[in-house]
This record gives structure tokens, C-alpha cells and sequence, in this order.
């Protein structure tokens, strides 16, 4: 088992150096460069050209990626353009932020969308399957920007509106008066700000968990070993909870890996729309801004949130199925 | 789907006649798909839309008159689905974004449809180092965020029509190739390729001539599928300002014009929003009625 763990993380570093690569070579394609905000018609040219040489922009490209790459793995990443701050720093605050919305919304999203799943595959051809196919097939179609917008306007906006009992914050992560809460009130404040983003995420996620959990439960069910389990007079229900479940969430584990770039894209929207202080939010503004080291330090975070994602999955999938070898 | 779907050897379920090809099968089966019908139709009515535009739209687009007098009015006999800041038609601009989604998914998805089947097969049949590069390449991509990697390239280059189905087309690519790979390499050993190999065909001829055929049904579902991911993504790129540009009505560009102002004038977003949705979901209603027209396992 440590062998395997071993190999897979010794096999992502080349992916991770490819990612890096990637971005590095996006980036220098890009017209302009990073000297292009400190133009001004009252610099004088010699100025500018000093302060290229200073960024290190007249050498070779094989020179820059060189030192590029060296400092980048050694940790430093560098000082923000448009935030005069180290980058560690920018990506040190949003972090936890993203961190805690992608956490919720996977949670969120696998108990939704197992428990669909396995509603739909008990009742096959039953209606309950075929309106929850059609309503799952509604937010798998849904651009989570519009998604986000929508439940804005009507849990929040329209909802304080019309004074309804609970209405959800809009936006940011903490009220104003943060600061003055009990540690409970705290506690809750936190929580109804996290609300909206994270259903956005989950509804337009958890539709995918739910066909694939639907068709797995389909396949285990038709099964010689379920037979069995019917023919010795086992309850429904333990039939399906404890035989079939079981062996069919073992794929689904595997959706995370898939699932995680989906939803770091969804980041960008959520945390633009409900102004959630993430990496995603960080990203889109750093690339407005032009930002290089900003944009190459997150981006190289993401991948590497995907690439161990995808690992996690990879090894829990070794640990949850006894037929997968992995010596 | 491990195996190719074309073969004459599945058992038939709808009532088999003399000589039929699996196509003729397959189309039988889609058209008992009741929900698969009604995209399809969906499908055939947005893109009628888009064509006729000019026909089918109240409105100009474009066209903004006495601003102060039309601006953000509420849904109306007169404006159907209301009218933006700007006074001009909503309706009119969600039938005329519909040229520019439509166009868009098509061409990036014919894009990449095609480089996915090439490279899958070149990587499934030839193995070795092709298959290692194409392979390592579609995990790089794979890995990153691809909405990330989309507004990384349209917002350093100038955002332009052009640009975006380039950047879609060549992004989506890993998912084709995946799919084709894993089925060439159950095709590459079975008799009638041997059969092509003996008779001396070169490599070029069996990958285009005899393999991918073979593939094409599932290429067709991911395809179809494909259209409503990019239509989604073409719309997210607009809506972060990075898609299509204005005054040209783009339906995610649209939503992004209706968040100003959600609560005053919640047409403005809402029914653009409710375009892509429908639109998205005809499309994958087809591509679900596809995979199982197309799928021998299920013919019982």
C-alpha cells in the first residue's frame, strides 16, 4: 500500500512541472508584458528599458523559465503587481476561503446526489425516477452563474423583500457587525453566508452524482449476489442499503477526481457573483489586471488542488475496493 | 460501450427486419425516445430561430430609441420578455444571441470532436510513445480547471468571436480522445483489423477507413453532449466580460447586463439564463437518447 501511494505521488510530479510549464508558456505568448503598467509618457525610455532589465524581461526565454521554475519550487512566488504584496500572502488569504466552500459543496453534493441516485434506481421506470431525471437534467444544463444569480435574487433580494422568515445574506463571507456576534452568533453568521454559494455549487454538481449513482446502483442490483440476498428473505431495505449501496459507491468515489475541476470553474463564478474572498475571485482579477505572478501562483494551486484531489481518490478507491491490486 | 457499437451480432429488440444496419436499428430506438424527441424538436426550433433572426425577432437587437422612455420595462404584450437598461428588446436579443451560441457550439465542437478522434486513435492504435504523449498531454489538460485556462487565454489575447471557438474547440479535445482510445484499443485486436493488416492496407487507411467508423457512435454522444458543455462555457465566458463583445447580444453577456440591477428588473436576467438552460438541456436530452439508441447492451 505505501509503495502505491508512493508511485502515484512520485507519478504526479511530472504532471504538476507540465502544469507549471503550461502556464508559464500561456503566459509568454500573451502580447504585452509585465513592464506595460509602469509606462508612462513622462518616463523617459532609458527608465523603462532599466526597469524591463530589472524584471529580468530582456533575457532569453529558456533563461527566465530556468530561474522561473527554480524559485518557484523552492516557494517563492513572487510579489503581486497589482497588489504590492507577496503572492504567498494573496494565496495564503483566499485559500482557506475556497477551501471551505469546495469542502461543503462535495460533502453536500454526494449526499444529494446518492441519495437520488439510489431514490430513482429503487423506483426504475417509476415516476419518482422519471421527474427526478428530468429536474437532475434541469441543473445538470445550468450555467452555475445564472443558478447563482437566481437563488440570489430570491432567497435574498426578493426574500427580504417580501419579508420572508429567512433570508440569506448576498454577499461576503461575514456580516458588518461580525466583529460584536457571540461566539455562537458567530458561528451562524458564517453559516448563513456560506449557504448560497455552496447550494449553487452542490444543486449544479450533485445532478452528475446522481446519474452516475443511478446507474451504478442499475448494474449491482442485477446482480447474481443481490438475488441471493432477495432469495434468503433479507428486508428490501437491507438489500439495498447494505448490499447494493455499498458496492456501488465504490466507483462513485472515483467521481471526485472528475469533479474537482468542475468545481474550482464554478469558484470563479460563485465566489465573483456572492463576492466570497477565494482563489477563485483572486484569479478572475488577477487576470484582468494582468497580474503574471498572481495568475501563476493560483492557477499552479488549482492544478495542484485537482492533482491531489484526483490522488485522494485514487487511493481511496485502492482501499475502499479489495479486487483493485496495487502492488 | 466497451465494444464497438456498428456490429451486426447484437441481439435486436425492435422487431428486426432482413439487412437492417445498425443505423436503421439505432434510429428506430431514438425514435421511441420520447424525451430524446422533444430536444431534438427543441433543438430543430432554436436553430430555426437563429437562422430566420431577422425573421423571427419583434425587434432590432441592437437598435436603442428613447432610451428614457424604454428603459428596463417590465414583460408586456409590446416587449413579450421586457426591455434592458438600454431600452431594447429582450426577446429579440435572446433570438439573435441564439445565431452566436449555436454557431459557437458547433464550430468548437466540430473542432474538437475531430482532433479527439484523430489523436485517440493514433495514441489507441499505435501505442508506444504516441500513445504516452497524447495520453500525458490530455492528463495536463485535464488537470487543470478549464474554465481557468479559458479566461487565462481570451483575457491575455483580445477576446473575439474567432478566438473563443479556437479556445473551446482546442481544449475540449481530451475527453474525444479518451473515449476513442479506450475503444481502439479493444478494436486494434479483433479479426477484421487483423484482416485489413494481412491484406496490407497501410496505417492511415485502417485508422480512417475501418477504425473510425467503428468508434463514431460514441463520438456522436460526446458530441452532442459537447454542444451543450461548450454553449454553457461560451456563456460563462461572456458573462465574466470575455466572450462575445457588445453591442452583439450574447445570451451569458445578457445575465451579466440583468445583475446590475436583479431586483428592479429580474427579467433581464432571468429569461436569458432560462434560454441557455433549455437550450443545454435539449441538447443533452439528445446526446442521453443517443447513447441509448446507439448502445448494444441495452437491446432487449
Amino acid at each position: 500500500m505505501t509503495g502505491f501511494i508512493t508511485r502515484r505521488v512520485l507519478g504526479a510530479i511530472p504532471l504538476l512541472l507540465a502544469v507549471a510549464t503550461l502556464i508559464f508558456i500561456v503566459l509568454d505568448l500573451a502580447p504585452g508584458d509585465p513592464a506595460a503598467q509602469y509606462f508612462n509618457p513622462n518616463v523617459p525610455p532609458e527608465v523603462y528599458e532599466q526597469l524591463r532589465r530589472n524584471l529580468g524581461l530582456d533575457q532569453p526565454l529558456a533563461t527566465r523559465y530556468g530561474k522561473w521554475l527554480g524559485s518557484f519550487l523552492t516557494g517563492d512566488f513572487g510579489y503581486s503587481f497589482a497588489q504590492n504584496r507577496p503572492v504567498a500572502n494573496v494565496v495564503l488569504d483566499a485559500l482557506p476561503n475556497t477551501l471551505l466552500l469546495a469542502v461543503v459543496a462535495i460533502g453536500a453534493m454526494f449526499v444529494v446526489g446518492v441519495l437520488v441516485g439510489v431514490l430513482q434506481a429503487v423506483r426504475q421506470h417509476g415516476w419518482a425516477d422519471r421527474i427526478l431525471s428530468v429536474i437532475g437534467l434541469f441543473f445538470y444544463s445550468m450555467p452555475s452563474f445564472w443558478l447563482a444569480l437566481m437563488l440570489m435574487l430570491v432567497f435574498s433580494l426578493k426574500a427580504h423583500q417580501w419579508g420572508w422568515p429567512i433570508a440569506f445574506p448576498a454577499t461576503g463571507i461575514t456580516s458588518f457587525d461580525y466583529e460584536f456576534l457571540s461566539p455562537w452568533g458567530k458561528f451562524t453568521d458564517r453559516l448563513s453566508h456560506l449557504v448560497l454559494p455552496a447550494t449553487t455549487l452542490t444543486l449544479v454538481l450533485a445532478a452528475g452524482v446522481a446519474r452516475y449513482t443511478r446507474g451504478q446502483m442499475l448494474e449491482v442490483i442485477r446482480q447474481d449476489y443481490i438475488r441471493t440476498a432477495r432469495a434468503k428473505g433479507l428486508p428490501e431495505r437491507t438489500v439495498v442499503l447494505k448490499h447494493a449501496l455499498r458496492n456501488s459507491l465504490i466507483p462513485v468515489v472515483t467521481l471526485v477526481g472528475l469533479y474537482l475541476p468542475l468545481l474550482f470553474s464554478g469558484t470563479v463564478f460563485v465566489e465573483t457573483i456572492f463576492s466570497w474572498p477565494g482563489m477563485g475571485r483572486v484569479i478572475f482579477d488577477a487576470i484582468s489586471q494582468r497580474d503574471a505572478p498572481v495568475i501563476m501562483a493560483t492557477s499552479f494551486v488549482f492544478a495542484t488542488l485537482v492533482v491531489i484531489g484526483n490522488l485522494l481518490a485514487d487511493v481511496l478507491y485502492a482501499v475502499v475496493d479489495p479486487r483493485i491490486r496495487y502492488d | 460501450m466497451t465494444e464497438g457499437t456498428l456490429r451486426a451480432a447484437a441481439p435486436p429488440a425492435v422487431h428486426p427486419r432482413e439487412g437492417d444496419s445498425q443505423w436503421a436499428i439505432a434510429a428506430r430506438r431514438f425514435r421511441r425516445d420520447r424525451l430524446a424527441l422533444g430536444g431534438l424538436a427543441l433543438v430543430v426550433i432554436l436553430s430555426a430561430l437563429a437562422i430566420f433572426a431577422p425573421l423571427a425577432a419583434p425587434y432590432d437587437p441592437i437598435a436603442q430609441h428613447d432610451i428614457v422612455a424604454t428603459s428596463l420595462q417590465p414583460p408586456s404584450p409590446a416587449h413579450a420578455l421586457g426591455t434592458d437598461l438600454f431600452g431594447r428588446d429582450v426577446l429579440s436579443r435572446i433570438i439573435y444571441g441564439a445565431r452566436i451560441s449555436l454557431t459557437i457550439g458547433f464550430l468548437a465542437v466540430i473542432i474538437s470532436v475531430t482532433l479527439g478522434t484523430l489523436l485517440g486513435a493514433v495514441a489507441g492504435y499505435f501505442g508506444g510513445w504516441a500513445d504516452t504523449l497524447v495520453m500525458r498531454f490530455t492528463d495536463t489538460v485535464l488537470a487543470f480547471p478549464r474554465l481557468i485556462l479559458l479566461i487565462l487565454i481570451v483575457a491575455l489575447f483580445h477576446p473575439s468571436v474567432l478566438l473563443i471557438i479556437l479556445v473551446l474547440g482546442f481544449t475540449q479535445w481530451p475527453g474525444t480522445a479518451r473515449i476513442v482510445r479506450g475503444e481502439v484499443l479493444s478494436l486494434r485486436e479483433r479479426e477484421f483489423i487483423q484482416a485489413a493488416r494481412a491484406l496490407g492496407f497501410g496505417r492511415a487507411r485502417i485508422i480512417l477507413r475501418h477504425i473510425v467508423p467503428n468508434v463514431l457512435g460514441p463520438v456522436i454522444v460526446a458530441a452532442t453532449l459537447g454542444i451543450g458543455n461548450t454553449i454553457v462555457l461560451e456563456a460563462g465566458l461572456s458573462f465574466l466580460g470575455l466572450g462575445v463583445q457588445p453591442p452583439m447580444p450574447s445570451w451569458g453577456s445578457m445575465v451579466a447586463d440583468g445583475r446590475g440591477n436583479l431586483i428592479g428588473a429580474w427579467w433581464v436576467a432571468t429569461f436569458p439564463g432560462l434560454t441557455i438552460v433549455l437550450t443545454v438541456l435539449a441538447f443533452n436530452l439528445v446526446g442521453d437518447g443517443l447513447r441509448d439508441a446507439l448502445d448494444p447492451r441495452l437491446r432487449q
